[in-house]
Parts: C-alpha cells; sequence; structure tokens
C-alpha cells in the first residue's frame, strides 16, 4: 500500500499540471461514454423500430423471392401453405403479397412496389387499419418519404398500373388514405401498400403472398414446401452490418480524443522523469529499488485515470442523465443513414460501457505512463543525485 | 577481529571513464571506521570525498579492491542488496537537503520508515522522536518550502536518523548553511552521535565542521594524504 500512497501524495502534490491532465482526460471519459450510449442507443432504438414495422418474429419468403433482384418478383408467390393458414387465423402471421407496379403522379412516371397487407393485422406496427374502408376506390397508404418524393398527400388519386397472374397489364386509381410517419425507410420509398384481398383479386392471385412475416417471439421455423425460412439473425444481418461502419466511424472522434489525453500523460511522464532526477536519487538513496520507483512514477501516471473517472463523475453523471432522459436531436439528413432512426436518439447507457470504458482508459494510460518510466531501469543513483540521466 | 570494524576499504580504486581519457577518483583508498565515530572526509573539489562516500553508501560500485560496510561487500551486491542495506543501516544528508517537495516535513522524515514493515503507530512515535532531536517537533505539518536552509537541513538529520541507522553519511551538510545554523547543525549530529552512537561521516571542505571531528582524513587526488585522530576514543 506504500506505493500507491506515495504515488497519489506526487500526483497531488504536483496541483495544476495533474488538474489539467485529469480533465482532459475526463473529458474523453464522458465522450467515449456518451457516443458509446449514442451508438446503444441508436442500435436499440433502430433494432426495435426495424423489428416492429418490418420483420416482427422472422419471415417465410416464397423461395423465388430475392429483396435483391426485382426481376425475381414476377415469379416470387405462391399459394398459403396449409400451416401458414392456420398461423394467420390465429393472428399469429401475416402474409404479404408483393408485386412490381408503377404510378402517375403530377403526370411522372415511377416504379413501386405494390404491397398487399391484411388491414386488420396487428403483428407489424404499421397502420394498416386506415385501409378499412366502405369506399369503391382503393385504398393506398404510403410514408412520409414516399409522400415527399411522389407529391402525393392524403385524398390524392393516382392510377396504378400493374401485371396480373398472367403478365396482363391493368390499371386502376388508387387513394391515398393515410401517410404514415416512420423511421423504417424499406417500408416507406416506394411503396404502396393495400388491402391484400384486393390486390389478389387485382393481381388474379387468390390465397397467394409473397412473404409471410411470423409474430414476435414465434418459435415457428418449421420446413415448409416452397418456402424458406429466415430468422431475425438473417434478417438483421445487413442492417447491424451497416450500423457497425457507421460506429466505426464515429469511434475514431473518440480514439482521437483519447490520444490527445494520452499524449498529455505520456508528456507528463517525460517532463517528470527528467525534472525529477534528483528526487528519484533520493529515494533510491533512502532505499527505493528501482523496481519500486518504475511502480510508483507509473502509478502516478496511472492515477490520472483513476482521478479522471472521479472528475468525469462529478459532472458526467448528471449531464449523461440529462441525456438520457431527454434524448438527443438528430437533423433531418440522418434519414439517409440508411437504417431506422427517430427524430431523437435516448442514448443508453449501461453498467457494463462505464466500468469497459474505465477499464479500457484505465489500462491505456498506464501503459502510456509506464513507457517512459523504463528509462528508470538503467538509472545510476549517483547520476540521479547529481541530476543526471544515465 | 576485522569485523569489529563497520566499514572497511582494501585497495579501492574507482576510475571514472571521461571520453577517450579517465580520470581515478580514488586511488588505492586503505581505511576502517568502527562504530560511533565521527569523522571527516576533508580536502580539495575532485579529491575523491563524494565517491568514497557514495561507495561506502552502495550508491556506487568501486572499480577495484573491496569496500565492506556492516558486513557486505559493496562490490557484490545486487541492486535490490545494496538499495535495502541503505535503506535499513545507512542515513544520508544532503548539501542540497533533497527534501521531497510535495510532502510535509513529517512525511519526508517518515518516508525510510514507509519502506519498512512498520505500523503506522510505531512510525509516527519514531518520526516525532526525530523531529523532538532535531528540534522541528513543532513543524511537523510544514512543507520544506516554508522551512529557512538550517531548518531544511535539521529535517534531512531527522530523515537519516529516524530508522536508527548505524551509519550517517554527510555529504557537505553545511555548505548551504550560515555559520550560525552550521555550528547549530553540527552541534546536532554531534549529540546525536553520542546519544545513539551512530557513525557519521562526512565530506566537507567547511571549516566550521573541523572544530566539531573526532578524526579527520585527508583526501588530495584520490588519495588519502593524512588521517588523524583528534579526540580519544
Amino acid at each position: 500500500m506504500v506505493i500507491p500512497k506515495l504515488a497519489l501524495r506526487n500526483l497531488l502534490g504536483a496541483g495544476l499540471r495533474t488538474w489539467l491532465n485529469v480533465i482532459a482526460l475526463s473529458f474523453s471519459f464522458v465522450a467515449i461514454i456518451f457516443l458509446q450510449g449514442l451508438y446503444n442507443g441508436m442500435a436499440d432504438q433502430m433494432e426495435k423500430e426495424t423489428l416492429d414495422a418490418q420483420y416482427a418474429g422472422g419471415q417465410y419468403w416464397q423461395s423465388d423471392y430475392d429483396p435483391y433482384d426485382p426481376l425475381t418478383l414476377e415469379d416470387a408467390h405462391g399459394k398459403l401453405p396449409v400451416e401458414f393458414q392456420q398461423l394467420v387465423t390465429e393472428n399469429k402471421a401475416v402474409p404479404i403479397l408483393i408485386r412490381q407496379a408503377s404510378i402517375y403522379p403530377n403526370n411522372r412516371f415511377q416504379n413501386v412496389l405494390l404491397k398487399g397487407i391484411a388491414p386488420g393485422q396487428t403483428i407489424l406496427s404499421i397502420p394498416t387499419s386506415v385501409l378499412i374502408t366502405d369506399e369503391e376506390t382503393i385504398p393506398a397508404l404510403i410514408g412520409s418519404r414516399m409522400a415527399k418524393s411522389t407529391g402525393l398527400k392524403i385524398g390524392d388519386y393516382v392510377t396504378v398500373r400493374w401485371r396480373d397472374a398472367n403478365g396482363t397489364f391493368d390499371a386502376n386509381e388508387i387513394k391515398i388514405v393515410e401517410v404514415m410517419k416512420t423511421v423504417v425507410s424499406d417500408i416507406d420509398n416506394g411503396q404502396l401498400w393495400i388491402p391484400i384481398e384486393t390486390m389478389r383479386n387485382m393481381t388474379a392471385m387468390p390465397d397467394e403472398a409473397t412473404i409471410v412475416i411470423l409474430e414476435k417471439g414465434s418459435q415457428f421455423s418449421d420446413k415448409v414446401a416452397n418456402w424458406n425460412h429466415k430468422d431475425l439473425e438473417f434478417l438483421m444481418q445487413d442492417i447491424r452490418a451497416l450500423f457497425l461502419s457507421k460506429s466505426i466511424g464515429g469511434s475514431i472522434f473518440y480514439i482521437v480524443l483519447l490520444l490527445l489525453a494520452m499524449l498529455a500523460i505520456f508528456d507528463t511522464q517525460i517532463l517528470s522523469i527528467f525534472r525529477r532526477r534528483k528526487e528519484m536519487g533520493t529515494l533510491m538513496a533512502l532505499g527505493m529499488t528501482r523496481s519500486k520507483l518504475i511502480q510508483l512514477f507509473t502509478l502516478e501516471g496511472a492515477m490520472h485515470a483513476v482521478l479522471a473517472a472521479i472528475v468525469a463523475a462529478v459532472y458526467g453523471i448528471p449531464l449523461l442523465l440529462y441525456v438520457a432522459s431527454t434524448g438527443y436531436g438528430l437533423p433531418e439528413a440522418t434519414d439517409s443513414f440508411g437504417f431506422a432512426l427517430g427524430n431523437r436518439i435516448f442514448p443508453t447507457f449501461t453498467v457494463g460501457l462505464i466500468i469497459g470504458t474505465t477499464l479500457l482508459v484505465l489500462i491505456v494510460t498506464t501503459i502510456v505512463s509506464y513507457l517512459p518510466t523504463r528509462k528508470i531501469a538503467k538509472l545510476k543513483p549517483t547520476d540521479a543525485l547529481r541530476g543526471k540521466l544515465t | 577481529m576485522e569485523n569489529s570494524y563497520l566499514i572497511k576499504t582494501e585497495n579501492l580504486v574507482k576510475i571514472y571513464p571521461m571520453g577517450l581519457t579517465s580520470l581515478t577518483a580514488l586511488d588505492h583508498i586503505n581505511l576502517s571506521f568502527k562504530k560511533g565515530e565521527f569523522v571527516g572526509l576533508v580536502g580539495p573539489s575532485g579529491s575523491g570525498k563524494t565517491t568514497l562516500l557514495n561507495i561506502i553508501g552502495s550508491l556506487d560500485e568501486p572499480t577495484e579492491g573491496s569496500a565492506e560496510v556492516l558486513g557486505e561487500k559493496i562490490e557484490t551486491l545486487s541492486h535490490k542488496k545494496a538499495a535495502r542495506l541503505r535503506n535499513k543501516h545507512i542515513g544520508f544528508i544532503f548539501q542540497t537537503f533533497n527534501l521531497l517537495p510535495v510532502y510535509t516535513v513529517f512525511e519526508n522524515v517518515e518516508f525510510p520508515l514507509l519502506l519498512h514493515d512498520m505500523s503506522a503507530a510505531r512510525r509516527k512515535k519514531l518520526v516525532l522522536d526525530a523531529l523532538k532531536w532535531v528540534g522541528l517537533a513543532d513543524r511537523a505539518d510544514s512543507k520544506p518550502a516554508q522551512l529557512s536552509g538550517g531548518q531544511s537541513q535539521r529535517v534531512a538529520i531527522a530523515r537519516a536518523i529516524v530508522k536508527k541507522p548505524e551509519l550517517v553519511l554527510a555529504d557537505e551538510p553545511t555548505a548551504n548553511l550560515d555559520a550560525e545554523n552550521s555550528h547549530h547543525i553540527m552541534g546536532t549530529m554531534v549529540d546525536l552521535n553520542k546519544e545513539l552512537e551512530t557513525t557519521f561521516i562526512f565530506a566537507t571542505h567547511d571549516e566550521k565542521v573541523m572544530q566539531y571531528l573526532k578524526r579527520k582524513i585527508s583526501l588530495v587526488d584520490g588519495k588519502v594524504e593524512k588521517d588523524e585522530q583528534l579526540i580519544k576514543e
């Protein structure tokens, strides 16, 4: 316990120099925890929103369906097998029929995906109940991004043209009954949601679907002929990879911050070893070994991180709690990130994140503090007493 | 009996390499010191006083010859054993006091004891005893910057004697002090020498110190020129 006691005495005795380093390092602490918390919050929000609105408890794809190849949509439809029919009846799954179509808003041509969904479904957080209407016109639900790109608004009529199961072109007018605000762009951009039975009639595909979405927490993963099960691990992999690349980019900021703080610690250690040679000589004359001296100086440097953690806690905890409760506003441009984000992100600060960050900063600071002290290993007591570095 | 000596040097040589040439700081020194001696190593600058003190204090090693201090051969001591010898048995007093500036007087004096396995209560008692010996018990909470030169050197003496070592080595202890403080310091060390039977060896060229010495060893160019017993033991 002697070395930590001495290290703390020396550190506090160094006054302003110590506190400047400590404050700089505490910024790194808070910034790392804030940014990591923000990314954790983003990841949580992104996963939750995507699951709620798009994937729920996993999907079955008709065997010809490939979302990355629009040409497959022509053939990607099939009769709902008995297994699915029962799930749909029990409201444990919802079928979706997907076809390519084109619309002509404001005399412009635009390709869209026509998606048929049961208006009464509750598996996805899409407000499909607006599609329940007595009107003759086909009701359609679109997202706000789609509304913006096409100039369509609630009450507008637009011509839609599609091909039925036999390849025959047909067209009709649809009425925009709702513009939904969703953070999941994959259910919004270029998509028209209409009642599935209407769509089945339009396309001459009775009882057919392209995909079947299972309810959240569903354990159903039986083999079904001509239908492929896609679990959440598979469905989320692209979005998680995309998020990972974004978070790695974001990490650069706190790595730079940490490096700057480490530079200050390294500089202080180098300076200490040059300026405090006589003190080292005195300590050696008083019976301290070189290894103890190295421990003392390393610990002095490492204790910057301990003090920084305390200082960071003093102003960081109230600040981060405030941000966690009020959220962090995001600019409009974040829609182009490619994953589901709301207008506000609520950072998630976990115990693991805080302990992990503290350990990371402590380990890095200890290594940085140790490196310059290796010079002490060669130090001769007589040279040190004369203020000379061997 | 050989072991009745606290310190014994035989043909002690110290040569410092100086670029292409070398400097002989100690040239075949043969000396011995007994317990309780009060010895001054005197001589001009460069005569080898500090070098001899450093070797005796296990801060440096001889180039040739042997130095036996408290039964330990300095030339064969490992760094760790040398550190232990200094910590347990040898006290140092420096010309520039070498107090640790961020520590209080109490903490400075306590420092050598921190490296011992000792309870806080025992440490406190020993530190306060040492500060009483040097007359600074009331300045225990002061920082070195708040002390005069004489007071600083008295703290250094307290630090050197707090562990009650067999040997105290003092390198020019009065060089930075005025006459009054020099006499005060020397008086303190004489008292400690009597009371604790600690052996004191000084490196000095200060005339004021001479009158206190029991033995005076004159060094010139690394050789013993004269070894005089001034006061009979």
